[in-house]
């Protein structure tokens, strides 16, 4: 059952998407950048951590879901260290996935080379 | 394929007339539908992940959202380096893009594609082609998003 509705959440968080592409002609760059500055302010106005309580990683796992662990972690920062958690918060909590996409990204570009494009 | 400054017969001309008729309706469905699909799909397997992370290597909630979005990161990288993840980014759109692996895809694709001028000015500057924007603005957002909220929380606590 959650399976299901991670499926429809964030099957459908792309057809947002595929529609962005088909009737606006946005590149990929400005999309990602539409989600995740989207996701920040959705979580910022309260209204993505209940898609999150109810559908788990279709909504984490979407772009709009890095914007939302990134606002979440300013906002426990901000209760935590007062304003300095307004700086600290957003990157300490997507840490490690920031890490693991420069990393993995760098080596990946290291060791494969790029197929001839038919 | 034919130029542009060859006539077209009436039959082609019928035959174009034709097309536009047909194909907004008939593609335009259909590459929701692929998006939808495979879009799902990914938050299912990173869905997959949480449980992993959750039951059997007993995360806390924080760690189990950053092993997933390592998890799919690293699959993702992997699959760009092989020339896998770019083909069923042409299947399936956005349904490709808009999850984190498309966020990892964008950071590998255009390394590895510069990687002849050099592992500081190739590799290492144009691996921030797409994902530098991403953070600038999810960053810069959440920072903003931080200020407001400390000057509530005085307003209201005060």
């Amino acid at each position: 059952m959650m399976y299901l509705k991670v499926f429809l959440v964030g099957g459908l968080i792309c057809v947002v998407g595929q529609l962005l592409i088909l009737f606006t002609n946005l590149t990929s760059a400005r999309i990602l950048v539409a989600f995740v500055t989207a996701g920040v302010i959705l979580t910022a106005l309260g209204l993505y951590q209940p898609l999150v309580d109810w559908a788990g990683a279709g909504a984490t796992v979407p772009l709009t879901g890095f914007g939302y662990s990134l606002a979440n972690g300013v906002k426990e920062a901000v209760q935590e260290k007062g304003i300095l958690g307004a700086l600290t918060g957003g990157v300490s909590a997507t840490a490690g996935g920031i890490a693991a996409a420069v990393t993995f990204g760098y080596l990946a570009s290291v060791l494969f080379t790029p197929k001839t494009k038919s | 394929m034919r130029t542009l400054k060859q006539k077209k017969t009436p039959a082609q001309q019928e035959y174009d007339a034709l097309v536009k008729q047909v194909s907004p309706k008939s593609e335009v469905p259909w590459s929701l539908v692929k998006a939808f699909v495979v879009g799902g799909l990914i938050c299912c397997l990173g869905q997959a992940f949480n449980d992993l992370g959750e039951k059997v290597f007993m995360l806390d909630k924080k760690g189990v959202s950053a092993f997933t979005s390592m998890a799919l990161i690293f699959l993702s990288a992997l699959f760009t380096g092989l020339g896998v993840y770019d083909k069923l980014g042409q299947f399936a759109g956005a349904g490709s893009i808009v999850p984190i692996t498309g966020f990892a895809n964008s950071i590998v694709s255009p390394a590895m594609e510069f990687k002849r001028e050099g592992f500081v000015l190739g590799v290492g500057a144009k691996m921030f082609v797409v994902a530098g924007p991403v953070l600038v603005y999810g960053i810069t957002a959440s920072v903003l998003y931080g200020v407001i909220y400390f000057i509530v929380q005085m307003i209201m606590g005060g």
